[in-house]
């Protein structure tokens, strides 16, 4: 059989935590595959969950495989695989955006209202995007089937080492480290299942990557694993976890939850370097907080938004992504959080809470589209008083992502000294 | 030699700590909201020491109005008033043998979790920053030096640590992870300011070490046995229950403010309770 890459999704587990999720990429042979972003989406209500989770995995699908904890007993049934377009969706009707208002001409009395442009709405996907052999090794095969285009087994284990041997045997690459987590999470009574593509499945199916797994469980533990994605992970890992609660916004509990910087004023140029922008704000972010914090990029109740990035997402699309309880009433709340972690800041697993906090957040950056005015009297204190939010739209973004300022007010001709005429004296104005 | 009432620490500590929250943490309670939680803790100090005609003290109110400010979280702010009203006037309400029973911010916290869905604690909202660690430790030891009562904050923080680290040997865990779990800012607040309030811990020392370690064993199974969050708070107001029933099987010396404040030692026999030092 041939070896397996292998990634490993950590799901819950103890100690009033949910776990994250999201596993490392471990070679084949020795090559070494870097993990970049994972999504996964938690919907949750009472202890009733249903987790969905993406990886932009990016070697062949032959040499997918992934090992993924979960908090209970898994029957057939429990196991599920979600369309990509809604996590999609669900990331872009989230993300980060930019609104843009345009100022109204100084000359035109009366004064326009400023009116509001509907959001750029820049969707930044922060790319992110043999049963008696088995037994002896204290490995029990519990079910064994074929959801979509994935095989999966669902596993019990009493010893990780068992459960190493086991998966070494039957063709997956162990990262070094693995087995002492597996051992931990198998001492917290969490159980396992194995999911790799059916390769015949996947041609009939004709899906040429890979959908997302979902698994609906009951647990108390609300926290998601993240330790086995720290193993041997070269670097940071990026994760993007969207939790659909009824109550409010959702936090962590065992590390800071901040509010990504908002509702800054920024310039022009960023309308086509927003991508690059929210990366480099977002690294700078977690440089400043010293990688020892999860971010909230939002959090707003679903039944409305202002402005919408994106559709907001329909009753279908929601419950497809395990909203159980739409046929019922009750809220929908939305909370996206954002980490970038390693095993040296994120020691321990995520554990996560529900606050009764239905205030709305988003990330939102501002553009100002200058007036071109004519001349006349308010023209000339407009335009230093454009001169002004220029220079602080230019200071905002340079300490909002570490870019130099100068370079910036270059971007923004800023050095080119504007020549306006000297402001006039109070009584001059009058008459 | 006159020295200063323990308490005039722990509001110094308490407010110090609640401006780098407000201010360098970005805590969800604004300036304004937490001088309306320590008026209104004060206020009801004020009514209930009328009604009940004892003099009026607004120290150990003030702490109450802080300590929710630090801790208690909602959008409505007559939730967050509520709490300040519980905590104070649950010194009147609850009492056996002239003693109160619950430390005020813990009972307001969780009467107000059980009653709303609209409040809640954010454990995570300190973060683990081992400087601030040590500072809330050092400010906080102060206060409980000068309170006479370590002991319960020592019995505390061992059980805990034991119970913590335990778990983790157990599982097979690395000791990185009970470690960033001790270096928590909620548990060392929780450890120095609230669960060391001497008027609501038993009055002999054995009592208070009995008490501790219960508290603690209720938090760590509430914690990771249920895997509920804020374990400790819901486990103190619940041992509080048990206060009364460890003071009979230990008796001693009641606790008094006003010793303390003029650095006297406890009187060895039993004081009749002061309401004005509630």
């Amino acid at each position: 059989m041939s070896k397996r890459t292998f990634i490993l999704i950590l799901t819950f587990f103890a100690a009033a935590q949910a776990q994250a999720f999201c596993g490392f990429y471990v070679a084949k042979g020795n090559a070494k595959l870097f993990n970049h972003a994972s999504q996964v989406v938690i919907v949750r209500d009472q202890d009733k969950t249903v987790m969905t989770m993406a990886n932009d995995f990016q070697g062949s699908v032959r040499d997918f495989a992934v090992v993924i904890p979960v908090p209970t007993k898994i029957e057939r049934g429990q196991i599920h695989v979600a369309e990509k377009a809604l996590i999609d969706h669900l990331d872009s009707y989230s993300s980060p955006r930019l609104v843009e208002y345009f100022d109204p001409d100084p000359c035109a009395p009366p004064p326009a209202p400023m009116y509001m442009k509907n959001a750029v709405s820049e969707a930044i996907t922060v790319s992110a995007s043999a049963p008696a052999r088995a037994r002896s090794l204290g490995v029990t095969i519990e079910a064994k089937y074929t959801v979509g285009e994935y095989d999966i087994l669902i596993l019990s284990a009493t010893q990780s080492s068992g459960l190493v041997t086991w998966l070494v045997e039957n063709g997956y690459t162990m990262p070094k480290g693995a087995a002492n987590v597996l051992g931990s999470y198998i001492r917290q009574n969490m159980h396992f299942f194995v999911a790799k593509v059916n390769m015949g499945e996947q041609a009939r199916l004709g899906f040429n990557y890979l959908r997302p797994l979902q698994v609906a469980y009951e647990s108390p533990k609300f926290m998601l694993p993240i330790r086995l994605g720290t193993v041997n992970a070269d670097g940071a890992q990026e994760l993007f976890v969207y939790v659909v609660t009824t109550n409010g916004r959702v936090e962590t509990t065992n590390y800071r939850t901040v509010k990504l910087p908002s509702d800054v004023d920024v310039p022009l140029f960023v309308r086509k370097d927003f991508a690059p922008f929210y990366k480099a704000l977002f690294a700078q972010q977690v440089k400043h907080e010293d990688m020892s914090a999860v971010f909230l990029e939002y959090a707003w109740n679903m039944s409305w938004c202002d402005p919408c990035a994106s559709e907001p997402l329909s009753p279908e699309e929601l419950k497809k992504l395990g909203v159980f309880w739409l046929d019922a009433g009750g809220n929908v709340f939305l909370t996206r959080l954002h980490v970038r972690y390693d095993r040296e800041h994120f020691p321990e697993d995520l554990v996560f809470q529900q606050t009764g906090d239905q205030g709305q957040f988003q990330a939102r950056y501002v553009l100002h589209n200058p007036a071109k005015p004519g001349n006349c009297d308010a023209a000339a204190v407009y335009r230093r008083e454009l001169r002004k939010r220029q220079e602080h739209e230019a200071k905002n973004v340079a300490e909002l992502t570490g870019w130099d300022l100068d370079e910036m007010r270059r971007k923004m001709h800023l050095n080119v000294a504007v020549v306006t005429p000297p402001e006039k004296k109070w009584w001059e104005k009058i008459w | 030699m006159k020295r200063f009432d323990p308490r005039l620490y722990q509001i110094g500590a308490l407010t110090l700590l609640l401006l780098y929250g407000i201010f360098a943490l970005g805590f969800d309670i604004t300036l304004t909201r937490a001088v309306l939680l320590v008026g209104t803790a004060i206020a009801t100090q004020a009514i209930c020491a009328k009604m009940k005609g004892v003099a009026f003290d607004p120290r150990s109110a003030t702490i109450s109005g802080l300590s929710l400010s630090l801790l208690l979280r909602s959008e409505s702010l007559m939730l967050l008033l509520a709490g300040a009203v519980i905590a104070v006037a649950s010194k009147f309400v609850f009492r056996i043998r002239g003693k109160h029973i619950f430390n005020p911010t813990n009972i307001a916290i969780v009467a107000l979790m059980l009653m709303s869905k609209h409040v809640w604690v954010s454990p995570g909202q300190w973060g683990n920053v081992a400087f601030f660690g040590f500072l809330i430790a050092c400010i906080g030891g102060l206060v409980v030096n000068r309170a006479a009562r370590s002991d319960v904050t020592y019995a505390f923080i061992v059980a805990w640590s034991a119970l913590v680290i335990g778990r983790s040997l157990w599982v097979g865990e690395p000791l990185t992870i009970p470690f960033h779990r001790l270096e928590s800012g909620a548990l060392l607040l929780f450890t120095f300011f609230m669960i060391s309030d001497p008027k609501t811990t038993p009055d002999s020392r054995a009592g208070r070490i009995l008490f501790a370690a219960i508290v603690a064993f209720g938090g760590w199974y509430i914690n990771y046995r249920l895997f509920r969050t804020n374990g400790i708070l819901w486990s103190l107001a619940a041992a509080a229950i048990l206060v009364p029933i460890i003071d009979a099987l230990l008796p001693a010396a009641r606790y008094q403010w006003s010793r303390a404040a003029r650095g006297l030692a406890t009187p060895p026999t039993k004081q009749p309770s002061n309401l004005a030092t509630a």
